[in-house]
């Protein structure tokens, strides 16, 4: 990473002003953590003292969709902390000081976010019998709070993705008669519009760091937005996130009805008649994304052989699809 | 003489099995899980020389009896997608259903045959 160099340096600036003249930067470390991720790890050494920490920040990657600026879901993400979601707790926000862009500084939840993990290892067999309550209620925490009392947050329901959507693909000029199909039967579905609330719009396996005892947090808050809260139950049980366990249809751990019933349990309320739309919409999300992968590296903008054979992956979301539309 | 002795799936193979066998175990970390991305790129492009041709014969079969008769599978597939997007054709077309289903598991016999949909929807009943 070239980013390194300056980046130290700055960083370890940015902690001087934020923990006091004596602060440290110690074992500052990349994560690989998905393509849009620029999330670094770090300890700051203060004396006796130690916080692990991570350093989340923008180094203006090209995207799939239009995702938030990093401060604003340091701040989003800062809310649902000091609500007492489990969410990391933000320690800081960067500003021109920090000559670091737009980020922040977070503490460090240590844990497994690897699916494939999560569901072989033995360590995880408690975890995995809990994940699908405690996702429940931390789906209905995370609706539930006022949005009033959220920073401003961009408005997306259902027509809106599906507009985004159809735009994006418009602009591939692919010709790909399922995606066509799943437009179409997504026009035809479009559930009625909700009171908008708080979504986090990428919670599924990946995004959530799990311990033997269970969820520790949930992470990367940048696609938050208002919106309907069937989006996430539906993109968590979309089934490419289900590790090849398709009767579990929420992550490959269990099912709607039991998300449901914790999620009830504890507070919240979901018609789940309006989950297959997003499930629908969130299968021809990814197979665009797998696109995009590929189109990225045929293009000379980021060429790496995962990016490339990822794009082979759109036929599992074809596959999917149909599936789904025919009601499987 | 045509070039066809060893043919291109027998090289691919002779390429596959020399990086599976002679270095895979040499490396560790994300160089070891990029040549194993790599590995799955060459089985794709093994399956697809063996199967490839018999699939986009049977898909440009069915596509002239969808959209009658026009150029190359590709030239029929524009003209699908054109007819879907006017809802000429639509989800709740059975003849349609079956023919994106049928090439969508063509597809994934050469992508990715081991996927969980895949395997459900192939499986005896």
């Amino acid at each position: 990473m070239t980013l390194a160099g300056p980046l130290a340096g700055r960083l370890a600036a940015s902690v001087r002003r934020h923990f006091g003249p004596d602060a440290r930067v110690v074992d500052l470390e990349a994560l690989s953590g998905g393509a849009s991720a620029d999330t670094w790890r770090f300890d700051v050494v203060t004396g006796e003292i130690r916080r692990p920490l991570i350093l989340q920040y923008s180094t203006g990657t090209e995207q799939f969709e239009s995702s938030l600026e990093r401060s604003l879901q340091g701040k989003v993400q800062a809310a649902a902390h000091e609500a007492g979601l489990p969410v990391a707790e933000v320690l800081f926000l960067l500003d021109e000081a920090d000559a670091l862009g737009d980020g922040y500084v977070m503490s460090r939840i240590e844990g497994e976010t690897l699916g494939t993990r999560i569901h072989k290892l033995a360590e995880y067999a408690a975890a995995r019998a809990m994940l699908t309550r405690q996702c429940g209620e931390t789906l209905a925490r995370l609706h539930g709070l006022d949005p009033k009392k959220l920073p401003t947050l961009p408005v997306r329901g259902a027509a809106d993705s599906l507009a985004t959507l159809r735009a994006i693909f418009r602009r591939s000029a692919a010709d790909l008669a399922v995606f066509e199909l799943a437009l179409q039967w997504l026009e035809d579905h479009v559930p009625a519009p909700v009171a908008p609330r708080l979504v986090h719009g990428d919670f599924r396996l990946g995004n959530l760091i799990v311990g033997p005892e269970g969820l520790r947090a949930v992470v990367d808050w940048e696609m938050a937005h208002l919106g309907d809260p069937a989006e996430d139950f539906g993109w968590i049980s979309v089934p490419s996130w289900r590790f090849g366990r398709l009767e579990q249809e929420v992550g490959g751990f269990g099912t709607l009805d039991e998300l449901a019933c914790a999620y009830r349990a504890a507070g919240g309320d979901i018609d789940l008649g309006r989950v297959r739309f997003w499930q629908v919409l969130g299968a021809l999300k990814w197979g665009l994304v797998c696109r995009f992968f590929a189109v990225k590296h045929l293009a000379g903008d980021v060429r790496h052989i995962e990016r490339a054979v990822i794009g082979r992956r759109t036929s599992e979301t074809e596959l999917d699809l149909l599936t789904l539309i025919e009601g499987g | 003489m045509p070039i066809e002795y060893p043919s291109a799936l027998e090289l691919l193979e002779a390429a596959e099995e020399f990086l599976r066998k002679d270095v895979l175990d040499k490396l560790e970390g994300a160089q070891r899980y990029h040549l194993q991305v790599a590995l799955n790129a060459l089985a794709i492009v093994a399956r697809e020389l063996a199967l490839g041709a018999q699939l986009e014969a049977e898909e440009s079969a069915r596509l002239a009896e969808l959209v009658g008769p026009t150029g190359p599978a590709c030239e029929a597939n524009q003209v699908l997608c054109a007819k879907i997007r006017a809802r000429e054709l639509t989800w709740r077309d059975a003849k349609l259903m079956r023919h994106l289903f049928a090439t969508a598991l063509g597809k994934m016999s050469i992508d990715n045959p081991r996927y969980a949909t895949y395997l459900r929807a192939t499986s005896p009943k």
